[in-house]
């Protein structure tokens, strides 16, 4: 984790509703830095830079600011999150230090792969706790990967061994059973601290199993993976 | 209201057979559709001018087809003198139409100007004169010899044919919202789309039949200009058309029920994809506004208190309303564990977080298992002390293994498991008496975890045992 007078991390809100936002700034504010992280060390404090509620202005703001971390509803008009996601990384290119993090009301599966598939580092929901939703941010920002048990879930049935799915490239199309176990804990609501003791591994190689299963599920084939991007009219 | 703001893939214009330019043609709209008219997705609307202008028909202004215009704008040149060029060609052997159909067939529209209304055909009456000078010109002239000329006007012939049976395919959508002063404006309301349904299929038919006679006129020519069967006479060509007509109609009586009710099913598979598109984009609207409304207010109000009961309650409602088709609770244990969920939610103002992987069908043991983390999770929600639970469900092949968590208070399981009566029997006995296993994982201050488990034998997959 970073020093506590490491400079805040820079965050943008993408979404369409006003409250919302005010709502989310307001919480990230209380946010002070020094406060305890997850695992024990001073947090970074967290700095709202921006906001914006539609796809055009958004991608202006973002490419300006360059921001550490971009809260992006996945359901927008004109576009959606998607669109955002897609322009600022044709921008900055694909490996640009912005990155994203979707946040959504919807539990709906093709919402939330299509959004992962594009590029975001994990995803929330928007009743997410204020304490969370700064953890999330933090774990984003250090290049991990953020999954909500919902998430963990998807993505453990999407992978789940059925007989005839055939398996292009083993590397991308399965999941490795420690990958197994760690979205399994993660889908039973289990904190990164309590996953890293239960399975008797560190914090950090949860994290790596974590972001190896978004690897895989952003480059894997797939038919579920397909058929949900294609759905999304991401192909 | 969104649902007839459609593309058409395919057009409708040039030689008007039935001479109802007016009248849209119902099957070109069901077939439009099925080819993916799909969305606009912005084709709709305007784009930035290419330079130069891509060979594309243009249908702003276009007296048939729009191929002159197209062409024109193409080169950069007024439309005038290629019109004049496309007449002027047809006095060599009908070649002018042969290259119109041509083009016709295979250049695409002009997406920023599908729709436009035609040009004044008032228009059309000096090239229609100036055509009919070209041909008495040609005539007086001379021209080629006759075989070769017939060639080509028969060529001609049957390609203009073709080219108004294939752009039946297409462009009723267009052609309607021309037509219609009414649907120009706003989108015509789809339910006018299935009435205008019926009455266009005159419209098409003679379309088609037009269409047809004209390739079969060219066709006919043909063979008898080029393979003219022995001591083929004028009588013999007509009493031969006279029984290939024959056969058709023999065909068509026996086909025109079979057509009947295909075009039926089309129209009956086109109003219900008009539903489901119009709940689909209602469930989004819904979904966007309120569930924000009720995520806002979750936010905003203490766990537990009525104003959050009640929100969670509504947002859970509406969810399963609008997504959830996961089947009936008494059939399909992914339901059941949501109903479940939700009652506890309800009697208890506390957040159940549910993931299910995988499904299995209901029946005894399954049901004891639903009851036992039925248990588990009041015992979270009265004992633990916290906002939220979390509900996890996973269907193996052989197992089905349920885990209820909170990071609650917590307690020793040695030292209360005298006490805890509710929980040996409703949890732990329950799940035994039908061959699972329970186990409870819980420390002062660290949460606890029921954890519950049960084989699955291949006669309870189903849902039968």
């Amino acid at each position: 984790m970073s020093e506590a007078t490491a400079p805040p991390l820079r965050v943008f809100l993408v979404d369409d509703h006003a409250m919302f936002r005010t709502g989310v700034r307001a919480e990230l504010a209380g946010q002070v830095p020094g406060g305890q992280g997850e695992d024990g060390a001073a947090a970074v404090g967290i700095e709202v830079v921006g906001e914006a509620s539609t796809v055009a202005d958004a991608i202006r703001q973002i490419v300006a600011l360059t921001p550490d971390v971009v809260l992006l509803d996945v359901h927008l008009p004109e576009g959606g999150g998607r669109a955002v996601l897609e322009a600022v990384r044709a921008e900055l290119g694909t490996g640009g230090p912005v990155r994203f993090l979707a946040l959504s009301v919807s539990d709906a599966a093709e919402d939330v792969i299509g959004l992962i598939r594009a590029g975001a580092r994990g995803y929330v929901t928007k009743s997410i706790s204020a304490t969370e939703l700064a953890a999330a941010i933090r774990r984003v920002a250090d290049g991990d990967a953020v999954f909500s048990p919902r998430l963990a879930g998807f993505v453990l049935d999407a992978f789940a061994a059925r007989p005839d799915a055939p398996v292009a490239d083993p590397e991308l199309d399965q999941l490795t059973t420690r990958e197994r176990e760690v979205l399994r804990l993660l889908a039973r609501g289990y904190a990164y601290k309590e996953i890293a003791k239960e399975l008797y591994i560190s914090i950090k190689t949860v994290e790596t199993h974590v972001s190896n299963v978004l690897r895989k599920l952003q480059m894997s084939n797939r038919y579920e993976l397909s058929r949900w991007a294609a759905d999304r009219r991401l192909i | 209201m969104w649902l007839v703001r459609r593309t058409g893939c395919g057009w409708y214009a040039g030689p008007d057979a039935a001479g109802t330019p007016d009248r849209r043609s119902a099957i070109d709209t069901v077939v439009d559709d099925r080819r993916g008219g799909g969305w606009p997705g912005g084709s709709l609307g305007p784009r930035p001018p290419a330079e130069p202008a891509r060979l594309q028909r243009r249908q702003d202004g276009r007296l048939a087809a729009g191929v002159a215009a197209g062409i024109a704008a193409h080169l950069a040149v007024p439309v005038v003198p290629v019109r004049v060029g496309f007449v002027v060609l047809l006095g060599f052997n009908g070649l002018g139409a042969l290259l119109y159909a041509v083009f016709w067939a295979v250049l695409p529209v002009a997406p920023e100007t599908r729709g436009a209304p035609r040009g004044r055909m008032v228009t059309l009456l000096p090239y229609a004169a100036l055509a009919v000078g070209v041909l008495v010109f040609r005539g007086l002239a001379g021209g080629d010899q006759p075989a070769t000329a017939a060639l080509g006007w028969l060529f001609a012939l049957i390609a203009v044919g073709a080219g108004i049976i294939w752009h039946q395919a297409g462009g009723g959508d267009q052609r309607r919202r021309a037509a219609d002063p009414a649907a120009a404006g706003p989108p015509a309301t789809p339910w006018l789309g299935a009435v205008l349904t019926e009455t266009g299929r005159r419209a098409y038919l003679l379309r088609f039949v037009a269409g047809g006679v004209l390739i079969v006129v060219g066709t006919i020519g043909l063979a008898a200009v080029y393979a003219p069967v022995g001591g083929a006479t004028v009588a013999a060509v007509v009493n031969g058309l006279l029984f290939a007509l024959l056969a058709l109609a023999g065909v068509g009586l026996v086909a025109a029920p079979v057509l009947w009710r295909i075009f039926g099913a089309l129209r009956e598979e086109r109003e219900a994809r008009i539903r489901e598109q119009e709940r689909a984009e209602f469930a989004a609207m819904v979904h966007d506004q309120v569930l924000h409304t009720l995520a806002l207010i979750q936010r905003n109000v203490a766990a537990g208190s009525v104003a959050h009961r009640l929100a969670r309650g509504q947002e859970r409602t509406l969810r399963n309303w609008l997504y959830t088709s996961t089947g009936a609770p008494n059939e399909r244990l992914a339901a059941a564990l949501e109903q479940i969920a939700g009652e506890v939610e309800d009697a208890y103002g506390i957040t159940v977080e549910v993931v299910v992987v995988g499904d299995a069908g209901t029946g005894e043991p399954v049901d004891a298992l639903v009851a036992a983390a039925r248990e588990a999770l009041v015992n979270a929600a009265r004992h633990a002390g916290v906002p939220t639970v979390s509900l996890y469900a996973e269907v193996e092949p052989e197992l089905v293994s349920v885990f209820v968590r909170d990071r609650g208070v917590g307690f020793d399981p040695q030292a209360v498991d005298a006490s805890r009566h509710g929980v040996r029997g409703s949890i732990i006995g329950r799940m035994e008496r039908h061959g699972g296993r329970a186990e409870i994982v819980s420390a002062p201050g660290e949460g606890t975890e029921v954890r519950l488990s049960l084989p699955l034998t291949a006669d309870r997959k189903d849902g039968s045992g």
